[in-house]
C-alpha cells in the first residue's frame, strides 16, 4: 500500500487546519453559506435532508486494517455507528456535526486518510479495479498510476474550479471492473506494438441525465507523458466546458458536442505546448518509487490445489459462495475473496462499526491487513490462501457477511435515494430490498447467473442505472413514486447505455415487472447466455411484450 | 478597491477607462479587450502604461503578439466558481512568457488566493476589510505542492528527489 512520507502527511495536516479555519469563519458569519458551500464540498461535506454527510476518500478503493478500525471508531463516535460505501469506492458518514468535522479530519489524518476533493467541481477520488495487484492477466497494477494521478490532482491550482466535477478511473486488465468508459477520463493500461506499457485514454463518458459511453481520444500515451496529456485534457475542458448550464457542464457534453476529432485536435495542441515545457514529464525513477509501494506482499510458494479447500466444497453453502465470490488469483494457492455487503434486506453498501472492526480482524488473519472497496459497493480481500478460505467463510457466516451473491441479481447497486438524499425523486433502498426478497432463493439466483441490477432514485444516476443489465430509475410523477426499467446497459469492457423500456411502474408493481422480465430471459436464453446477451440477441420487443403484457391485456 | 501586489498594499497605477469614456491626460489606463483592439495603435503611441482587462471567456492568446506593450493584464472572476482565469494566468506565464502584472479582479475568495498565486497572479483587487495578515495567512496555509505551475515552487517530487 502507499504510505505517506513527510510531504503527504504535512499536506493532509495543513488541510485539516485550513478547513478548521473555514468552519470557524462560517460559524462566525464571515462566510456566507453560498461561499462556504463549495469550500465544504471540496472536503466532502454535504448538507443533506436530515444532517451533514461526510464523504471520506478511499483512493482507488484500497484500505488497511488500521484504517478500517479508525473508521469504525469515527463511525461510533460521530455518526450513528455505521458507514456507507459508495459507487466511487468512498465511505460516507451521515450525521456528523459541523463543529466536529475538523476533529474527524484530524483522526483521519492520523491514519493517512482525508476527504480532499471528494466533492466539488474538481478532480475527484481516482477509482481503479478492485482486484488490482491480485488478479491474473494484469498488464500493470492500476494503483500505481492512480496514486500518481491522486498526487498530481490534489490541490491542482488550475483545476479546482472546473465547470463541473471530474472523475478518472484506471483499469489494468482487458476485463473492465472499473467502468472506465463511464468516466470523464477512463484509462486502460495497454501494451503497444513495441511491447511497451502505456495508456489508452477515453474521454467524455458519464451517467446522469445524458448518459454517454466515453470516446477513445488516444490509442497510446507513453508513461512519461500521461500527466502532461491529462493536464491538456483538463485545460481544454476548463477553458471550453460550459458554465452557463449545470446540466451541460460535464466534459461529456463538450466532447460529444465538438466531436472526438476536434476534441483530439484541441487536446493535442495543448499537449504539445505542455510537453515543450517538460515540467510534467514523469521520470522512470518516480514511477518506480511509487510502484514499490504496491509490490506484492510476501506470498508463500503454495501448490495450486488445496485439500482443505477441495474438502470444503462438499458443503453446499461454501460451494455456492466459492462459485460467485471467489476470483482466480495470479499466485498459485491464493484466491481473491469478495465480501458481499448485499445481504437480503440490507441496505446496499452499508456497514456497521462492529462489522468494520470484525472485518479488520479478518484482514489481519487472512488477508495481509489489506482490503478493497468495489464500485459495486462490496469489499474484497485481495490475497487469501486457498487453504484458509473455509475458515474465512465460517467467520463471515458468523458475521452474517457470507452472502453468496457477488455479481448475481441480489447484488444490487443502489444510491441512498429519497431516504437520505435531498436530490432524489424516489426511494431506492426499499425497492432494492423488495427485489432482493423476491429473488432470495439462492438456487434461483445462481441459475440466473451474472445479472446486474443498478438503481438510482433520480436522474443524477448515482446508482449507475444506465449501466445495469437491468437499470431502474425512480421518478416522481405528481408526488407519486414511479420506477422506469432500462435493459441492456453495461459498465464493463462491453460498455453500453441501457435502453428505456417504457412507462414506469408504481412501487407495488415494479418487483412483479422485474420478475416478468427475468422469467422472459429464462425462457429465451440460449446456453451460457446472460440476460444482457439474450437482450442483445433478441432486442427489446419480446421483453417489453411480457413486461407490459398485463397492462396491454387490461387495456383491451 | 485596495490592491495587493507582490504581497503589499500598493497604489494602483491604472485607471479603468470604460467603453466610450475619454482617457485622462496621462498616467496608466486599463481598458477592455474590445477597446484595446480598436484603439491599440493610439494607446501604444502615447507611451503610457497600458493594462487590459479580460472577461473570463476571453482567451489571452489574442494578446500574445502585444504582450511587450501591455504592463498589466487583469483577469476577471465574474463569480468565484468560474475558474477559467486560473488557466489563462497559467498560459500567460508559462506558454507566452508574460512577465508583467497579472491581476485578479472581481469575485474571488480568500480561499482561492494561494491557487491564484500558484498559477501566476501577482496582484489582487481585494475587499475593503481585507488585511495583509489575511493575505500572508492565505499564502502560508499549504507548505508544499505536488504539481508544477507558474510559481516556480519546487514540487514535492523534486523535493523527494533532492533528499
Amino acid at each position: 500500500m502507499y504510505r505517506y512520507d513527510e510531504f503527504d502527511a504535512t499536506m493532509v495536516r495543513e488541510r485539516v487546519a485550513q478547513f478548521a479555519y473555514q468552519v470557524e469563519r462560517r460559524l462566525k458569519g464571515e462566510l456566507t453559506e453560498d461561499e462556504f458551500k463549495p469550500l465544504r464540498l471540496k472536503n466532502g461535506l454535504y448538507l443533506q435532508l436530515h444532517s451533514y454527510m461526510l464523504r471520506i476518500a478511499v483512493p482507488y478503493g484500497t484500505l488497511s486494517a488500521r484504517q478500517f478500525r479508525q473508521l469504525a471508531f469515527i463511525a461510533r463516535k460521530f455518526s450513528r455507528g455505521y458507514g456507507h460505501f459508495t459507487t466511487r469506492q468512498n465511505l460516507q458518514l451521515h450525521w456528523p456535526k459541523l463543529v466536529d468535522v475538523p476533529e474527524i479530519l484530524g483522526l483521519l489524518a492520523d491514519v493517512e486518510m482525508h476527504c480532499i476533493q471528494t466533492s466539488g467541481n474538481c478532480v475527484r477520488n481516482v477509482t481503479a479495479d478492485q482486484f488490482a495487484g491480485a488478479v491474473a492477466g494484469e498488464i500493470e497494477d492500476p494503483r500505481i498510476l492512480s496514486e500518481i494521478i491522486r498526487q498530481w490532482s490534489t490541490f491542482h491550482p488550475e483545476f479546482n474550479y472546473l465547470p463541473r466535477k471530474f472523475k478518472i478511473a484506471v483499469s489494468g486488465t482487458k476485463q473492465d471492473r472499473a467502468a472506465v468508459k463511464y468516466h470523464d477520463i477512463g484509462i486502460e493500461i495497454v501494451k503497444n506494438e513495441a511491447g511497451e506499457t502505456g495508456y489508452r485514454v477515453f474521454v467524455g463518458g458519464g451517467m446522469g441525465r445524458t448518459p454517454y459511453v466515453a470516446l477513445k481520444i488516444r490509442e497510446f500515451v507513453s508513461k512519461e507523458d500521461i500527466l502532461a496529456y491529462l493536464e491538456a485534457i483538463l485545460r481544454v475542458y476548463n477553458e471550453y466546458g460550459r458554465r452557463d448550464n449545470i446540466h451541460k457542464a460535464r466534459i461529456k457534453i463538450l466532447a460529444h458536442h465538438l466531436g472526438i476529432d476536434e476534441m483530439r485536435r484541441q487536446v493535442d495542441i495543448e499537449f504539445a505546448e505542455i510537453e515543450k515545457s517538460g515540467s510534467l514529464q514523469l521520470p522512470a525513477a518516480e514511477m518506480a518509487r511509487i510502484a514499490a509501494y504496491f509490490a506484492d506482499p510476501d506470498f508463500e510458494t503454495l501448490p495450486g490445489q488445496s485439500p482443505e479447500f477441495d474438502a470444503a466444497l462438499k458443503d453446499r453453502d461454501f460451494a455456492n459462495w466459492a462459485k460467485t465470490n471467489l476470483t482466480p488469483h495470479k499466485k498459485p494457492g491464493y484466491a481473491i475473496a469478495t465480501i458481499s455487503l448485499k445481504n437480503i434486506g440490507a441496505t446496499p453498501g452499508d456497514i456497521s462499526a462492529d462489522e468494520l472492526d470484525a472485518v479488520a480482524d479478518l484482514m489481519d488473519e487472512f488477508g495481509y491487513e489489506e482490503i478493497r472497496v468495489t464500485h459495486e459497493q462490496n469489499l474484497v480481500l485481495p490475497h487469501v490462501r486457498k487453504k484458509d478460505l473455509p475458515k474465512l467463510f465460517a467467520r463471515l457466516k458468523e458475521l452474517n457477511l457470507a452472502a453468496a451473491n457477488a455479481g448475481l441479481i441480489t447484488d444490487i447497486i443502489c444510491c441512498p435515494g429519497l431516504d437520505y438524499c435531498d436530490l432524489a425523486n424516489a426511494r431506492s433502498i426499499p425497492i432494492a430490498r423488495m427485489i432482493q426478497e423476491r429473488f432470495a432463493d439462492l438456487e434461483r439466483q445462481h441459475n440466473l447467473g451474472e445479472l446486474k441490477i443498478k438503481m438510482s432514485g433520480c436522474i443524477n444516476a448515482c446508482g449507475h442505472h444506465h449501466a445495469g443489465h437491468i437499470g431502474i430509475l425512480g421518478v416522481d410523477k405528481k408526488g407519486v413514486e414511479f420506477y422506469q426499467i432500462q435493459i441492456g446497459g453495461s459498465g464493463a469492457e462491453d460498455a453500453a447505455v441501457g435502453e428505456i423500456m417504457g412507462p414506469g411502474f408504481g412501487k407495488d408493481e415494479i418487483v412483479d415487472a422485474i420478475e416478468r422480465l427475468v422469467d422472459t430471459y429464462v425462457k429465451l436464453r440460449e446456453p451460457n447466455e446472460r440476460l444482457l446477451d439474450t437482450y442483445r440477441r433478441v432486442g427489446m420487443t419480446p421483453f417489453k411484450n411480457v413486461v407490459y403484457g398485463e397492462q396491454l391485456h387490461a387495456a383491451h | 478597491m485596495p490592491l495587493i501586489k507582490d504581497g503589499k498594499f500598493v497604489y494602483d497605477r491604472f485607471v479603468f477607462v470604460p467603453e466610450g469614456a475619454a482617457f485622462p491626460e496621462d498616467g496608466g489606463v486599463m481598458v477592455t479587450l474590445d477597446r484595446f483592439q480598436s484603439e491599440r495603435d493610439a494607446l501604444i503611441a502615447h507611451h503610457r502604461p497600458v493594462a487590459v482587462r479580460l472577461a473570463s471567456n476571453e482567451n489571452p492568446e489574442v494578446l500574445k503578439n502585444d504582450l511587450q506593450n501591455i504592463a498589466a493584464i487583469a483577469l476577471e472572476f465574474p463569480v468565484f466558481r468560474d475558474g477559467r482565469a486560473f488557466s489563462w494566468a497559467r498560459m500567460l506565464r508559462t506558454r507566452f512568457g508574460y512577465t508583467g502584472e497579472i491581476r485578479g479582479t472581481g469575485h474571488f475568495l480568500y480561499d482561492q488566493l494561494a491557487f491564484m498565486a500558484r498559477v501566476g497572479f501577482d496582484a489582487f483587487d481585494v475587499r475593503q476589510d481585507f488585511t495583509i495578515e489575511d493575505f500572508e495567512r492565505a499564502m502560508k496555509e499549504m507548505t508544499y505542492a505536488y504539481q508544477p505551475s507558474a510559481d516556480g515552487v519546487k514540487t514535492i517530487r523534486e523535493l523527494r528527489a533532492g533528499r
